[in-house]
């Protein structure tokens, strides 16, 4: 049996009279590439804030690396890292110092800050940039960047916000590959995205229609489930009916 | 305590790092508190005073010329009428007008009493008032020297019955100069404007630009997170503290008669009162314009209700709550206490207990109000 | 045209999108007016004065028994000396202290004379200034009751009118003040961060490669502001009129026109500081925090600008709001017409181009 880090039972998040979360229950195992697909405004990033701990529930459960949601966020945030859509690092910060700020912060040791951060500097090609300020930095490097800085306290799971907007496609291809990577060394992934094509990256995938959890499963299942071969048709068919539209 | 240290080098290094902020923050005070106090006089002097002389008399006459040789107004006009006399007032170049009664000097001998009029343009504030009031005891003066009055009462100027001499003396201040009334509270004004505009700013920032969510993710504790906010800007509020007496030192002459180290330890209180208000602003907004536009409104009523410009004595008795309620009265206060009348710390006590409060309640309040999960 | 009208109406879309907002920018200005209307004042009042009677006989009692009863001031007793004064001005406690000799009215009455000390607390000039005023006025009224025969045999009296304010209110002498400086300050800052927010979001790109006409482009980013500063300007107006009884003397067409313009006057500033920052931030300082204490200094509402330094005097002519001001005095106050105040308008109307202009061509500098 697989260990579960990431169980959820009935959650729900209400806005007044609008239901953003409707009762979704998943759950996801250890060093799984999980996707967590749906249209805008299905409540994928709700959703991902509650399990963050950014967020309360309005009702049900959820626990992440054994924690719980309702009261224990402080516990939740030791264990994950997280990168936002905007991609969140400090623009007028140097690639060195956003890396010393948010290593320190997670808890890892100065003199381990050092080694990784040469070791990271290195492996992204950055050497030269180290200290030039991130907000000069093209899309794509801020990207793998603060996908770096999110893992960089190795922590139990990664929660990635839509994390390739706006980037070319080699791009992606290579910031997969770094998710591949972190997911081979144990950290479990889970990503929000509405690219279908990435959808066929993730060990499983779920997607969210009007806040409900519409399918849970692989996406090789799914395109079997839907006759089709592509992700594209399978998630048209699932989301057509979709009332919510824009975030 | 480790997070706090991390917060605090990324503070100090995103500062640092941006010199139109830096800038605002230190030259900017200091540039206005050199310049600014220089043009804050209400000395009453060059009152501009139009006569409508309908008598043309001696009496007229004498009574011109010793007007016009008190050294307080400026006589700018001699008008035919009371018409052609109010048209200087309409176009604002004249404050007062004093018009002498045809037959006035005739008048007063026969019938012992005569009446000047003396038209205040009220919308000139208290210039004209004050100068209507320095024009009535010019007259009574003349009028006590006239020799009429001399002689019929001789006994007046030798023997009076009842004459009651008044003898003034002003204390701290002898030479009445406004800087020592004014300079320490621009002093304080600028601080305020700098805790409570830049911490609100600063934090209301991070919100818009999506990083304090990246903030909030992390295991950081909100009081480190706070903490770290405000330490940095509370350095930056007491070095322009310390340059600033030192200019007003150097530029006004004024160095403090009473201890350095009280001033400094209510300085320190209070720049943490203002931060914490700049703090509870970013609270509830969530966008730039939006905490700036609140802190202005708080801000501008902090500083006029602060009885810096004008005397919270004299506001109505609810104002005078709204100026209690807001701690740039009680500094000003204090600093011109300390300053100016080496008061200790005994006498400080009340006002200083009315900052520390402050800094209590606005950052416990902040610090309540701000949710790292929403 | 058709163009910029649909650039307009997407902008103020933008401007309305946002309630909170909105009543913030517009709703807080005129409360404070308001405030400052009811709160500030020039007089002296709530005097607390310290008499100490040393004579504690029938004229002394007398005077301090006028001095009570004058509204002014609120009268403790006490019989202290040098150092005990000293303390209470350093407490705070008293603002003037008033001495009876023992003896007082013995002086007087075989001596012809007695003599009265009083001290003021000279932090403040101009209250102590004012203080013995009041002071010197109750003890001369005293005096003439008290002693007829003290009094002058041919007496000159003087009969002062406050013109333009004969009803006396306390209102008149900050009310055009503050507005101008709400005004200036508020419609500066509205439109400093309309520009930059473009920058600072990356929507500019796509209004640089529109057809629109840079000029177009400034246009539209005040207008929505515009319209709502004047329909402020009403409530402002109103609010003076009803709540605190200041009577619009003259055009009150003539006053709208003037103020529109004032208005104008400060977006085209705060669209030229929006032009030259690159960061929200930076504009929202300067509008605010920056420009904050020598619009209240230099606008001359409270401290008289022929007092200043040459300098400050010149650089205050620089300021848009002293011009305002004496418009405002002239034309809401005095109920002067526009041949009174064409000078002061032509210069707003000379910053309001030359701003524009300054605005416009950077705007089109960054375009290259």
């Amino acid at each position: 049996m697989e260990e579960k880090v990431i169980v959820c039972k009935d959650l729900t998040k209400q806005f007044g009279d609008f239901c953003a979360v409707d009762k979704i229950s998943f759950d996801v195992s250890k060093g799984e590439i999980f996707g967590f697909l749906g249209a805008n405004g299905a409540g994928k990033t709700t959703a991902m804030r509650i399990l963050c701990g950014l967020s309360y529930p309005s009702s049900g459960e959820a626990t992440v690396a054994g924690f719980s949601v309702k009261n224990q966020q402080e516990s939740i945030k030791k264990n994950i890292g997280y990168m936002s859509q905007k991609f969140s690092l400090y623009e007028n910060l140097s690639i060195r110092e956003n890396i010393e700020f948010f290593g320190g912060v997670y808890g890892v040791s100065r003199k381990d800050i050092r080694e990784r951060s040469d070791n990271l500097i290195q492996d992204l090609g950055l050497q030269k940039e180290a200290n030039k300020l991130v907000g000069g930095l093209p899309l794509g490097w801020k990207q793998k960047l603060a996908f770096s800085v999110a893992i960089f306290h190795r922590p139990k799971i990664v929660f990635l916000d839509e994390p390739t907007g706006g980037v070319d496609p080699v791009t992606r291809r290579q910031f997969w590959d770094m998710i591949y990577d972190a997911s081979a060394s144990g950290i479990t992934i889970f990503v929000t995205t509405h690219y279908m094509d990435e959808a066929e990256y993730c060990n499983r995938i779920s997607v969210m229609v009007d806040g409900k959890m519409e399918a849970l499963d692989s996406p090789a299942n799914l395109k079997k489930q839907y006759a089709t071969d592509s992700m594209d048709e399978a998630f048209y068919k699932l989301a057509r009916g979709a009332r919510r539209s824009g975030d | 305590m480790r997070n706090l240290g991390f917060l605090l080098q990324k503070e100090f290094r995103q500062i640092f790092r941006d010199k139109t902020i830096l800038a605002m923050m230190l030259a900017l005070p200091i540039i206005q508190l050199m310049i600014l106090p220089w043009a804050m006089n209400l000395d009453i002097k060059n009152i501009n005073l139009s006569i409508v002389d309908n008598d043309h008399s001696s009496y007229s006459q004498q009574l011109i010329t010793r007007i016009g040789s008190s050294g307080y107004f400026r006589i700018i006009s001699a008008d035919r009428s009371y018409k052609e006399a109010l048209v200087h007032i309409e176009n604002g170049s004249s404050d007062l007008i004093m018009e002498l009664p045809a037959g006035f000097e005739r008048n007063l001998v026969r019938e012992g009493k005569q009446n000047i009029g003396i038209s205040i343009d009220a919308i000139n504030g208290s210039k004209a008032s004050i100068g209507g009031a320095y024009l009535a005891s010019v007259i009574s003066d003349f009028n006590a020297d006239l020799a009429i009055n001399q002689m019929e009462a001789p006994d007046y100027k030798t023997t009076p019955m009842g004459f009651m001499e008044i003898n003034f003396s002003n204390w701290y201040n002898p030479l009445a100069e406004y800087k020592y009334f004014f300079v320490p509270g621009v002093l304080v004004l600028l601080l305020t404007m700098i805790g409570g505009f830049m911490t609100a700013l600063n934090i209301v920032r991070e919100k818009e630009v999506g990083t304090i969510e990246q903030i909030n993710v992390t295991p950081i504790k909100k009081w480190e997170f706070i903490l770290g906010k405000l330490i940095p800007f509370w350095i930056i509020g007491m070095i322009v503290f310390t340059i600033g007496l030192l200019v007003i030192r150097a530029v006004y002459g004024i160095s403090s008669v009473g201890s350095l180290p009280l001033l400094y330890i209510v300085a320190g209180t209070y720049m943490i009162a203002l931060l914490g208000f700049g703090l509870l602003v970013s609270t509830f907004c969530d966008s730039q314009v939006q905490a700036m536009f609140v802190a202005f409104f708080f801000i501008l009523i902090f500083i006029l209700m602060s009885g810096l410009f004008t005397a919270v004595q004299s506001m109505p008795h609810w104002a005078r709550i709204i100026s209690v309620l807001t701690p740039v009265s009680h500094f000003i206060k204090i600093m011109r206490m300390i300053m100016l009348k080496g008061s200790g710390f005994p006498d400080i006590l009340i006002e200083l207990g009315y900052i520390f409060s402050f800094a209590l309640v606005l950052n416990g309040w902040a610090i309540w109000n701000y949710r790292k999960t929403s | 045209m058709k163009e910029l009208w649909v650039f307009i109406r997407k902008e103020f879309k933008q401007v309305f999108r946002d309630p909170r907002t909105l009543l913030i920018m517009f709703g807080l200005p005129v409360a404070q007016i308001v405030l400052f209307g009811f709160a500030l004042t020039s007089e002296v009042k709530n005097i607390d004065i310290l008499i100490a009677d040393n004579a504690k006989d029938i004229m002394s009692m007398q005077i301090t028994d006028k001095i009570r009863a004058n509204s002014y001031f609120i009268v403790q007793e006490k019989n202290i000396g040098g150092a005990d004064i000293d303390r209470k001005f350093k407490e705070g406690s008293v603002q003037a202290v008033l001495i009876f000799p023992t003896g007082f009215s013995n002086d007087l009455m075989h001596e012809g004379k007695a003599g009265v000390q009083i001290i003021t607390d000279g932090t403040d000039p101009n209250t102590a200034k004012t203080i013995e005023n009041y002071l010197t006025n109750i003890i001369s009224n005293y005096q003439r009751e008290k002693f007829p025969s003290a009094s002058l045999r041919y007496q000159i009296l003087t009969e002062p009118r406050m013109l333009y304010n004969e009803e006396d209110n306390g209102s008149m002498n900050f009310i055009p003040g503050v507005m101008a400086l709400i005004l200036m300050l508020v419609c500066t800052a509205l439109t400093s961060v309309s520009i930059v927010k473009e920058k600072e979001l990356g929507t500019m790109e796509i209004l640089l490669v529109s057809p629109f006409k840079p000029v177009m482009v400034l246009v539209a980013k005040a207008v929505p502001y515009f319209i709502l500063s004047v329909i402020n300007f009403t409530f402002i107006l109103l609010l003076s009129v009803f709540l605190l009884h200041i009577n619009i003397k003259g055009s009150v067409l003539l006053l709208y026109l003037e103020s529109a313009l004032f208005i104008l006057t400060c977006l085209s500033l705060g669209l030229l500081i929006s032009n030259a920052t690159n960061a929200q931030q930076t504009a929202l300082l300067i509008s605010m925090m920056g420009m904050m204490l020598p619009t209240i200094i230099l606008t001359g509402f409270i401290f008289p600008l022929e007092n200043m330094p040459w300098i400050l005097r010149t650089i205050s002519n620089l300021v848009p709001s002293k011009w305002y001001f004496l418009i405002i005095k002239s034309v809401m106050l005095k109920g002067l017409g526009f041949q009174y105040v064409w000078k002061e308008t032509l210069i707003l109307v000379i910053m309001t181009t030359v701003l524009l202009t300054i605005a416009l061509k950077k705007f089109k500098i960054r375009l290259q």
